[in-house]
């Protein structure tokens, strides 16, 4: 995709990729980073937007900008009002991934479609020994809790993130490895059984356990209660050295053509509306990829926090991990 | 001959200024930002702490240090016990490396002049790979259905794989292993350097070889020991990469605290403070232990 750019625009693209949201914004925040197109998540976004790292697209630049779903434009929003400063790249859910034949093996009525199956330690203490992973992502965790507790999942109250942090206590005996990316070959080999993971991620545990051969079948739940729908998002760094270039990048990855290929590679879904006729039937139709109606609607975003907030949760966090 | 001494001092100046300057640019200018950056506090800016000094009318500037970062360490028993038990885990990694380093270099050192280039450079073959790669690989071994278990339960010794990865002991063997060389290699150099006919001394006068052992080679390797020590210890106080990935996630390490408060919580200064912190913990000891090592080898020289 990247060759086809250059080819067409003449613009060479040094490509870096960062191991983790965190890490992305540091390098963002201490500045002069030299990209010109970075792509962070939207919950990352949001902050660094306050922080004064970006510039707003001149979308006379854009012109492929009616290509985006009004739907997902709206979301969008929420982090980046007005969308003035981002497009959206890919999004997804963050999901439960489960190993069908030793869930089904420990007890046939598990209750897969709901948080339960992880937040209850009636549940999870029967899956603690065939491994129980959960993302290494404190604010989505405790959001996705909250939801389940039939709270704001974007709450700053303390005594909410206090009951979260008990609902975490009684789910940590029971989970062997606390980690946002080893998870996809632990689920894929069979190493780990339930797994709290990115949509994504979990879709391709998937397609690694097929192509293994090994008899590990991986299914993909968006629980009932509902779970957060996040955004990676395109953005231009206020200091980026040639913006023009970033905006013609930009307006290429939101053609409809360049957008269905991304995602059939990728297994996530883009907020691109003209691409969906041009995408795989496999990837349209997966209820994981492109959720039904009725399950977009119980998705909620994954807002920013304040500092204090985020200390308080990171702290409790420390102790979930810990144990103590 | 006498303008060539003239000449000498001047050449060790010179020479001495490069490892000065180096420690200027590289260890304390990055550290007087650091210490600058932990009397700050955090904000929602680039960067994302606020200055220390500004103009508070034209004339008058003004310094705004806050020691709250450094209250804040004491307050929460996090910190404490991350170093605390990061200073363990260092040490029993140290004392492993030792005790498995010990005969291997001294095995070295005795061996004859050709086996013991091959030796050596076997020690030092792991350095070309990259140490990420060679943690990755510590994971295939030990996982549950890596090769270790596999093994075992191949032979008959297991009927269940052990849960070997993000244990302690993962993190043990992931330390030791990729610490040993630097326990090795100066051991190693030390050794090789006696004088055997010290040895030979100590037979005439009646020592047996365990003896002559603890009473000849032990004493003069120690600062080869303790120099293994140092270069093991050190770098394994603030290790990151091995609990991590080795490790269970419940594993306190002040590392991965410094990368929460770096990274998670974007707070540089209590960040930095840590790191502070962590460096006085380290260095002061290290600095008396120096200061008295010299003290008593400045007594040794004048008896």
């Amino acid at each position: 995709m990247l060759e086809e750019f250059t080819k067409e625009t003449g613009i060479k693209v040094n490509y870096d990729v960062f191991d983790s949201n965190e890490v992305l914004q540091t390098k963002l925040l201490a500045g002069n980073t030299g990209y010109d197109v970075v792509v962070p998540s939207a919950s990352f976004l949001e902050l660094q937007i306050k922080a004064g790292v970006f510039q707003k697209l001149d979308k006379s630049k854009l012109p492929n900008w009616g290509n985006l779903d009004k739907g997902i434009l709206e979301r969008v929003g929420r982090h980046d009002p007005g969308n003035q400063y981002a497009v959206n790249h890919m999004w997804g859910t963050t999901a439960i991934g489960y190993n069908v034949k030793k869930v089904k093996a420990i007890d046939p009525n598990a209750p897969v479609d709901s948080w339960a199956l992880l937040l209850d330690p009636k549940w999870s203490s029967k899956f603690k020994s065939c491994g129980i992973s959960v993302l290494d992502a404190p604010d989505e965790v405790v959001g996705i809790i909250l939801a389940y507790l039939g709270k704001d999942p974007n709450s700053e109250n303390l005594d909410d993130l206090k009951a979260a942090e008990d609902v975490l206590m009684k789910l940590r005996p029971n989970v062997r490895m606390i980690h946002s990316s080893q998870y996809i070959d632990s689920l894929a080999n069979g190493d780990i059984c339930v797994s709290l993971g990115w949509s994504g991620d979990i879709l391709q545990a998937k397609s690694r356990a097929e192509e293994a051969k090994q008899g590990v079948e991986i299914a993909l739940s968006v629980p009932k209660e509902g779970t957060i729908i996040w955004f990676d998002m395109y953005a231009i760094p206020a200091d980026a050295p040639h913006p023009g270039n970033a905006h013609a990048f930009i307006n290429f990855m939101m053609k409809p053509e360049v957008a269905a290929a991304n995602s059939n590679f990728v297994h996530y879904a883009n907020g691109n509306a003209a691409s969906v006729p041009l995408l795989d039937p496999a990837v349209r139709n997966d209820p994981g990829v492109y959720p039904p109606p009725e399950v977009m609607n119980k998705l909620f975003p994954n807002l920013a926090r304040s500092a204090d907030y985020t200390r308080a949760l990171n702290r409790t966090w420390t102790r979930f991990t810990t144990g103590k | 001959m006498r303008r060539f001494k003239r000449l000498l001092p001047r050449g060790r100046t010179l020479v001495t200024t490069v490892p000065y300057l180096w420690l200027l640019l590289f260890f304390l200018v990055p550290f007087v930002i650091v210490l600058k950056i932990s009397f700050s506090q955090s904000a929602i800016a680039m960067p994302p702490y606020e200055p220390l000094l500004h103009w508070a009318s034209e004339k008058m500037l003004q310094v705004q240090l806050n020691l709250g970062n450094f209250a804040f360490l004491v307050e929460d028993n996090l910190y404490w016990k991350s170093y605390l038990n990061s200073i363990f885990v260092a040490g029993v990694s140290t004392l492993l490396c030792l005790l498995i380093g010990y005969p291997m270099a001294y095995a070295m050192a005795r061996s004859n002049p050709s086996t013991r280039n091959i030796l050596l450079l076997l020690a030092v073959l792991p350095f070309f790979t990259s140490f990420l790669l060679r943690v990755y690989a510590w994971i295939g071994l030990l996982k549950n259905n890596g090769l270790v278990n596999n093994a075992l339960m191949a032979m008959g010794v297991i009927d269940e794989p052990i849960q070997m990865l993000q244990t302690d002991f993962a993190v043990y063997i992931g330390m030791v292993y990729s610490y040993l060389p630097f326990m090795l290699l100066p051991l190693y150099s030390n050794l090789e350097k006696m004088d055997l006919t010290l040895l030979e001394a100590a037979a005439d006068l009646g020592c047996k070889p365990w003896q002559a052992f603890v009473k000849v080679t032990l004493p003069l390797s120690l600062p080869g020991v303790i120099a293994g020590c140092l270069l093991v210890f050190i770098p394994a106080v603030g290790e990151f990469v091995i609990p991590s990935l080795l490790g269970d996630p419940g594993m306190l390490m002040i590392g991965k605290v410094l990368w929460t408060e770096f990274f998670n919580n974007r707070d540089w200064p209590v960040a930095s403070a840590v790191a502070i912190a962590l460096l006085l913990f380290l260095v002061l000891p290290i600095m008396y232990l120096d200061r008295a090592q010299n003290a008593a080898n400045e007594e040794g020289e004048r008896t």
